[in-house]
C-alpha cells in the first residue's frame, strides 16, 4: 500500500511556542508542524521540552506565548486535556499511565468512553442505546486487541501485566479513541529487541492501514532512523533541526548536541 | 466440582457482558433472592425484621452510595450521614407541605435533594484530594447537622427538634408491619444496587474508574474530570439520600439530626472498607458484617452468663469490634468482596490443586 504524506494544512502546527516554569525556559520559540499521515520523530537530550511539546499539543501544560493550530484553525488558548483529546489527538506516556485496577478489556473500552454517550439514568437500567452503545463499543475493542496480539490478557488487570503488555495496553487505549494523531512518548522504552519489533509493526501499521498521523519522541536512534519521514531534533528548550532521517544523521550541530561521534553500528 | 464454567461458551457480546455470565453465579442469586423475598419474611420473628435485616438493607445502600464515590472514582467522603440526613428531611419536609404527594415519589425527591447537595459540596473536589477533600466533606458532614438542628424551618417548628415520618401509604395498603416494611426496603434496596452494578459496568463507571486510577491520563483520552467527579457525587449523594429516607422512615420513625451524625458517616466508611473497596456485593457484606458483629458479640459473651456485669459486656464489645476491624484491615485489606473472589477461584479448580 502507498502512503501518500497530504500536503495543505497541517494535522497540528505550532508556531513560535514559548514555555516557562518561573525562571526556567523549558521551550524557547518553537515552531513544528505535521502533515496529515505523516510520521515525525522528535529526539534530543533529557531535559530538551519533548515531553513539554508534548504535554502542549495534549493540554496538559499552556503555553506562555505562541499558537497552536489544530488543521489550520487557531487552538483556544486555554483548551483543557479532554477537548484536545476529543478533536482525534490521543497519546501515550512516557511512564505508563494505565488505570491499574482496571481490566486490559476496560482500559481500551475507556479509551472509546469520548465517543460513547451518557445517560445515568438509561445505562443504570441497560436498556436501548445504553446496552446498544456498549456492544458496539465492544466490537471495537475487540478489533484493537486482536490487532495487538493480547487476546488472552483482556480480562487480566493491567497492574499483574508485564511491562511490553502494559505499553501495548496502553497503544491499544489510545488507538481505541480513533484518533487522527497519536502522540507516543517513548513507546520503546525498557523494551528488549523482540518487543520493539513487535511495538514498530504495529506504529507502522496503524499509520499505513488507518492512516494515522504520528509523532513519536524516542531515545533508540535504530528505530528513529529506520520508522520515520522526518526527525526534529531539540535541545535545551529549542529546535536545532527539522529534516529528513539521513540529514538530520549528517547534521553536524546535531552530533554536537545529541548523537556524538557517529559510529558504525 | 460444582462451580465450572466450562462448556458455557458465550457467542455474542451481549450474552458476555451479562451481569451474571456464569450459570451456577445465576442459580446462587436465584436461591438468594428466594431466600429474601420469600423464606426470611415467612420464617423470621419480628426482632429480626426490624432490627436486623432492615438496618442491614438501609446501611448497604448508604454503603453502596459511598462505594460509587469512594471505591469507584477514588474521592474519599466523611459526609455520607450528612448526605442520609438530606434525603430524610427532604422527604419529611415535601410530605409535610404536600401531604397528597405519595412517599415514593418523596423518596425519589430526597434522592435528587441530596444529590444537589452532594454536587454543591463535591465542588472542592476539582481542586483538592486525597485527606484534603475528606476534611472538606467533613464540613458538609457538620454544617448540615447543624442547619437541621438549628433552623426550625426544616423540622417544620417542632419544639423537640425531630421530626416523626408521616406514614406510608400506598393504594390504600399501609406499611405498618415488619415484614411489609422489610419487603419494601428489599425491593428499593435490590432495585438501586442493581442499577448502580449497571452503572459501574458501563461507560459511566469506566469513567469513574479512570478517574480514580489516573486522572491525567483519563483526561488525555478524552474524560471530562469536572462532569464526571460531579456524577459521582451526585448518583452517590441521591444513594445516601434514598437510604436516609428509608432510615427515617422505614426504621426509626422518629428522626433528630443527631440520627446522621460524623459516627453514622464513619460507621458507613467502615462497611465499605470491610466490605471491599469498588464492589457492589462488598457493600452488602459490609453494612451485614458492622450490624450482626455487635449482636454475635452480646449473643457469644451471654454465654458467659452472670459472670460478667452488663456493663463490662458492653464494653467488652468495643474492645473485640475494634480489634476484630484492625486484624481484618491486616489480613485481608481488600475486604470482603475479595475474600469471596478468592473463594470462588478456589472453587472453579476444586478438588484439583490446578
Amino acid at each position: 500500500m502507498k502512503r501518500e504524506i497530504g500536503s495543505g494544512p497541517p494535522v497540528t502546527a505550532l508556531e513560535n511556542i514559548h514555555l516557562s516554569f518561573g525562571g526556567l525556559r523549558a521551550l524557547q520559540d518553537v515552531s513544528v508542524a505535521v502533515q496529515p499521515r505523516e510520521r515525525l520523530a522528535i529526539i534530543g537530550p533529557n531535559g530538551a521540552g519533548k515531553s513539554s511539546l508534548f504535554n502542549i499539543i495534549s493540554g496538559i501544560y499552556t503555553a506562555s506565548s505562541g499558537v497552536v493550530r489544530h488543521k489550520g484553525e487557531e487552538r483556544p488558548s486555554r483548551m483543557k486535556p479532554y477537548e484536545v483529546a476529543r478533536l482525534g489527538i490521543a497519546r501515550t506516556f512516557q511512564n505508563i499511565a494505565l488505570f491499574p485496577g482496571m481490566s486490559a478489556l476496560d482500559n481500551i473500552m475507556t479509551g472509546r468512553n469520548s465517543l460513547m454517550r451518557r445517560g445515568i439514568l438509561s445505562e443504570a437500567l441497560q436498556l436501548g442505546w445504553a446496552r446498544r452503545q456498549e456492544i458496539e463499543h465492544r466490537r471495537r475493542a475487540e478489533e484493537i486487541i486482536d490487532f495487538l496480539e493480547i487476546p488472552s490478557v483482556r480480562r487480566t488487570p493491567v497492574g499483574e501485566l508485564p511491562y511490553g503488555m502494559q505499553k501495548r495496553v496502553e497503544l491499544g487505549r489510545a488507538l481505541a479513541a480513533e484518533p487522527e494523531l497519536l502522540l507516543l512518548d517513548e513507546p520503546m522504552a525498557g523494551m528488549n529487541l523482540e518487543e520493539k519489533e513487535d511495538m514498530c509493526r504495529f506504529i507502522l501499521d496503524v499509520n499505513e492501514i488507518q492512516g494515522t498521523t504520528l509523532i513519536l519522541v524516542e531515545h533508540d536512534m535504530g528505530v528513529v532512523m529506520d520508522i520515520s519521514d522526518r526527525v526534529a531534533v531539540f535541545d535545551y528548550g529549542r529546535k536545532i533541526a527539522d529534516a529528513a532521517p539521513d540529514d538530520v544523521r549528517r547534521d553536524q550541530t546535531v552530533i554536537d548536541a545529541y548523537l556524538g561521534t557517529a559510529h558504525e553500528h | 466440582m460444582f462451580y465450572r464454567e466450562t462448556g458455557q461458551y458465550k457467542t455474542t457480546y451481549a450474552a458476555d457482558r451479562a451481569i451474571f455470565p456464569i450459570r451456577q453465579d445465576r442459580i446462587g442469586i436465584a436461591i438468594l433472592l428466594v431466600v429474601a423475598f420469600v423464606v426470611i419474611p415467612l420464617f423470621a420473628n419480628e426482632y429480626w425484621l426490624r432490627s436486623v435485616l432492615t438496618p442491614v438493607l438501609v446501611f448497604s445502600l448508604a454503603a453502596i452510595g459511598l462505594n460509587i464515590l469512594t471505591g469507584y472514582t477514588g474521592q474519599l467522603s466523611l459526609g455520607t450521614a450528612a448526605f442520609m440526613a438530606v434525603g430524610a428531611f427532604a422527604a419529611y419536609n415535601l410530605e409535610v407541605r404536600v401531604p397528597e404527594v405519595p412517599f415514593l415519589v418523596s423518596f425519589v425527591v430526597a434522592g435528587l435533594a441530596a444529590a444537589g447537595v452532594g454536587i454543591l459540596f463535591g465542588l472542592p473536589s476539582l481542586r483538592i484530594k486525597g485527606f484534603y477533600l475528606a476534611v472538606a466533606t467533613l464540613a458538609a458532614q457538620f454544617f448540615i447537622e447543624w442547619l437541621f438542628t438549628h433552623v426550625g424551618w426544616f423540622t417544620n417548628y417542632s419544639t423537640s427538634g425531630v421530626i416523626t415520618a408521616p406514614p406510608m401509604t400506598l393504594l390504600g395498603y399501609s406499611f405498618e408491619s415488619a415484614e411489609s416494611r422489610y419487603l419494601l426496603t428489599l425491593c428499593i434496596v435490590a432495585g438501586m444496587a442493581i442499577m448502580a452494578k449497571n452503572m459501574v459496568r458501563s461507560e459511566l463507571g469506566r469513567a469513574w474508574m479512570a478517574v480514580r486510577d489516573m486522572d491525567v491520563a483519563a483526561e488525555a483520552i478524552g474524560i471530562n474530570l469536572m462532569a464526571t467527579k460531579l456524577t459521582a457525587f451526585a448518583v452517590s449523594s441521591f444513594y445516601c439520600g434514598v437510604a436516609g429516607a428509608l432510615w427515617a422512615y422505614v426504621y426509626l420513625g422518629t428522626v433528630e439530626p443527631q440520627a446522621f451524625d460524623v459516627l453514622r458517616s464513619f460507621e458507613i466508611l467502615f462497611m465499605v472498607i470491610i466490605g471491599g473497596l469498588g464492589s457492589i456485593l462488598g457493600s452488602f457484606l459490609g453494612a451485614a458484617f458492622i450490624v450482626l458483629l455487635p449482636i454475635f458479640i452480646a449473643n457469644a459473651s451471654g454465654l458467659f452468663g452472670s459472670a460478667l456485669s452488663a456493663e463490662t459486656i458492653a464494653h467488652l464489645e468495643f474492645v473485640i469490634f475494634g480489634g476484630l476491624i484492625i486484624l481484618f484491615l491486616v489480613v485481608e485489606p481488600l475486604g470482603l468482596a475479595r475474600l469471596w473472589q478468592i473463594v470462588k477461584e478456589k472453587l472453579r479448580l476444586w478438588p484439583f490443586p490446578y
